[in-house]
């Protein structure tokens, strides 16, 4: 079963993020980029599978900064091939990547496309089913567990309160991942420079994308209403728990 | 199009999620705006259609492959419904199955959408509010005149809006077939486990700041003085440090203990979904910025270590 797994580059939200003078987007100056933490677990699913049952794991992604250095971090961790769409300048949102994706795909032989269930900034919504719709393909999300058959994949969905829905799913489909069966693998800073050396990324002229159906009013820190209050010391946490009744 | 908001109820198991009734209020508040019906999109479980009191209509569809959800049959079925009632709004959950339902309908009906909404407008266009970056900024965005589709976040409106006793008018539309691609097994329910968390007085609940596994210990000492529960958000058990039944949130479960103490927990709208109706809630984060704090009754910007361990030391010497 070949697997191409769509990875994407989001905000880190561990630094602070500052919206730019236009009110309407975030500061790139200050923007720090790092690797969705779903299409993480989307990548170890994949290479999961392709060591229990065989096949080529592909990871694509748009071009965009230190995108290099996280292709060759998935080759690094066991995939086959990394395919990097150039020139399409800004993508504005889920629905401008999945075309971009899906023309991209054309070219790309599979029978599984994985990628996170969803990413931070999925303003219009999410990848995999987006992809899928204009692939014409199905699609299952937030996905915790895949089996290959033969022809097909059988899936566990994940629902409130723990409760998981199995389904089968005809090749070639789209999954979007929640969680791998393991935590995502790790691939050590030296194994990454090896393959930068000895390996090359694959390039494609990036096409659609500019079908965006929304546009940004403006962006706000959430207002906090009262907030909370802020607690100097252990001393005052043991007076608000004792207020509690429950020490 | 009509003027119409057309609310996509959610059931499983012979009932219907509360976010059907938070959205069936919502939408009522928003076809009030467009002048419109609210009119709620019942796919299986017709059955059901009498607890919607307080919709104008209820569209139904019903057939075999329907009993259960299917992102392929359910999704057919939906944009069966938006065909015959061409409402201006569509609203669908943030939720597992709404996922599954919102985006691929805006691809085939080719209407806007905006996901993760934590309030709807509508005027000359529909405007929404997005929860998004880990709930550190909210997004505001104008999605045109419509017709559209929204996906709304669990706990953005209170349900009892969405409830009533009326009876409204039924109409059904037909199944439409489906290729069969996507196939419903079975259900599998989650194991008990050794706590229960949603019956605790006092929760200790991890987040990724914690570190390691071992580091847990720390925590747990805390939760030992004070006669509590170790609870955790999603990355903990999905690293399988905790087991399922300790987490709190979307894809957990809902809690509501005397006190919750978060200890390094950022405070991602799925992890406050399942805690925000504890009675008092104490954030303990190195990030002044973490959303937990808008949440939070109480607040530490402190190293969750350094007040745990002094916190612990503190009790036993009581
Ligand atoms: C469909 C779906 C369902 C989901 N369901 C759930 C769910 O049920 N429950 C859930 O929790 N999540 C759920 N999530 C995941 C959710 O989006 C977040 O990824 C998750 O809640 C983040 O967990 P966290 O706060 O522990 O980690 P992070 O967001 O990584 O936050 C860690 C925090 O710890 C702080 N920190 C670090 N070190 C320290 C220290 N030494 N002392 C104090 N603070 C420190 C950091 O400042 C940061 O704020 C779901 C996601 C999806 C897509």
């Amino acid at each position: 079963m070949n697997t191409v797994v769509l990875l994407k580059r989001v905000p880190d939200l561990v630094e602070d993020l500052e919206v730019d003078s236009s009110g309407t987007a975030l500061d790139s100056e200050h923007l720090k980029l790092t690797l969705n933490e779903f299409d993480d677990h989307a990548l170890e699913q994949a290479l999961l599978l392709k060591e229990g049952g065989g096949g080529e794991v592909t990871a694509v992604a748009l071009d965009s900064e230190d995108v290099d250095k996280m292709l060759f971090t998935a080759l690094a961790k066991g995939a086959d091939r990394a395919l990097k769409i150039t020139g399409t300048g800004a993508v504005n949102g889920t629905s401008e990547l999945a075309e971009v994706f899906a023309q991209a795909l054309g070219s790309v032989n599979y029978d599984l496309v994985l990628t996170g269930v969803q990413a931070s900034d999925d303003i219009d919504g999410q990848l995999a089913p987006t992809v899928a719709a204009k692939l014409s393909v199905p699609c299952i999300e937030v996905i915790t567990g895949v089996e290959a058959g033969d022809g097909s994949v059988t899936v566990h969905k994940e629902y409130a309160g723990g409760v998981l829905a199995e389904f089968e799913m005809t090749l070639p489909g789209v999954l979007g991942i929640q969680a791998a069966a393991q935590s995502p693998r790790y691939a050590p800073v030296s194994k990454v420079r090896q393959i930068q050396d000895s390996a090359t990324l694959d390039e494609v002229a990036g096409a659609g994308g500019d079908n965006g159906k929304f546009s940004i009013v403006v962006m706000t820190p959430p207002e906090t209403g009262e907030g909370a209050q802020m607690l100097e010391s252990v001393e005052e946490l043991i007076a608000v728990l004792d207020s509690k009744g429950v020490i | 199009m009509s003027q119409d908001v057309l609310v996509v109820a959610e059931h499983g198991q012979g009932k219907f999620d509360d976010i059907t009734f938070e959205m069936l209020g919502a939408g009522k508040a928003l076809a009030a705006q467009t002048g419109g019906a609210c009119v709620v999109a019942l796919i299986g479980g017709s059955d059901l259609a009498s607890q919607l009191g307080a919709a104008d209509k209820v569209v139904t569809v019903d057939g075999e492959g329907l009993e259960n959800f299917n992102p392929e049959s359910h999704s057919a079925a939906l944009a069966a419904i938006v065909e015959s009632t061409s409402p201006r709004v569509v609203m669908i959950g943030y939720t597992s199955m709404g996922m599954d339902l919102a985006s691929a309908l805006s691809v085939k009906a080719d209407m806007a959408l905006a996901a993760s909404c934590l309030e709807v407008q509508a005027g000359d266009t529909v405007t929404a509010v997005s929860q998004l970056y880990g709930g550190k900024l909210n997004v505001k965005t104008d999605l045109g005149a419509g017709p559209c589709v929204v996906s709304m976040l669990a706990g953005s409106s209170p349900a009892d809006a969405g409830k009533g006793d009326g009876a409204p008018a039924t109409e059904t539309v037909a199944a439409p077939a489906t290729d069969g691609k996507v196939r419903f097994v079975r259900l599998i329910e989650p194991e008990a486990g050794d706590v229960d968390i949603t019956a605790q007085d006092i929760l200790v609940a991890i987040g990724r700041g914690i570190g390691t596994k071992d580091d847990i210990e720390v925590a747990e000492e805390l939760a030992e003085e004070l006669d509590a529960a170790i609870a955790a958000s999603r990355p903990i058990v999905d690293s399988g440090w905790l087991p399922k039944n300790r987490q709190v949130g979307k894809s957990g479960v809902k809690v509501t203990p005397k006190v919750y103490i978060a200890l390094g927990i950022s405070g991602a709208p799925e992890h406050i979904e399942g805690m925000k109706g504890a009675a008092t809630i104490i954030a303990i984060n190195t990030d002044k910025n973490a959303p937990i704090f808008n949440v939070a009754h109480y607040g530490m910007v402190e190293d969750l270590f350094d007040v745990c361990e002094e916190l612990t030391e503190e009790l036993q010497d009581r």
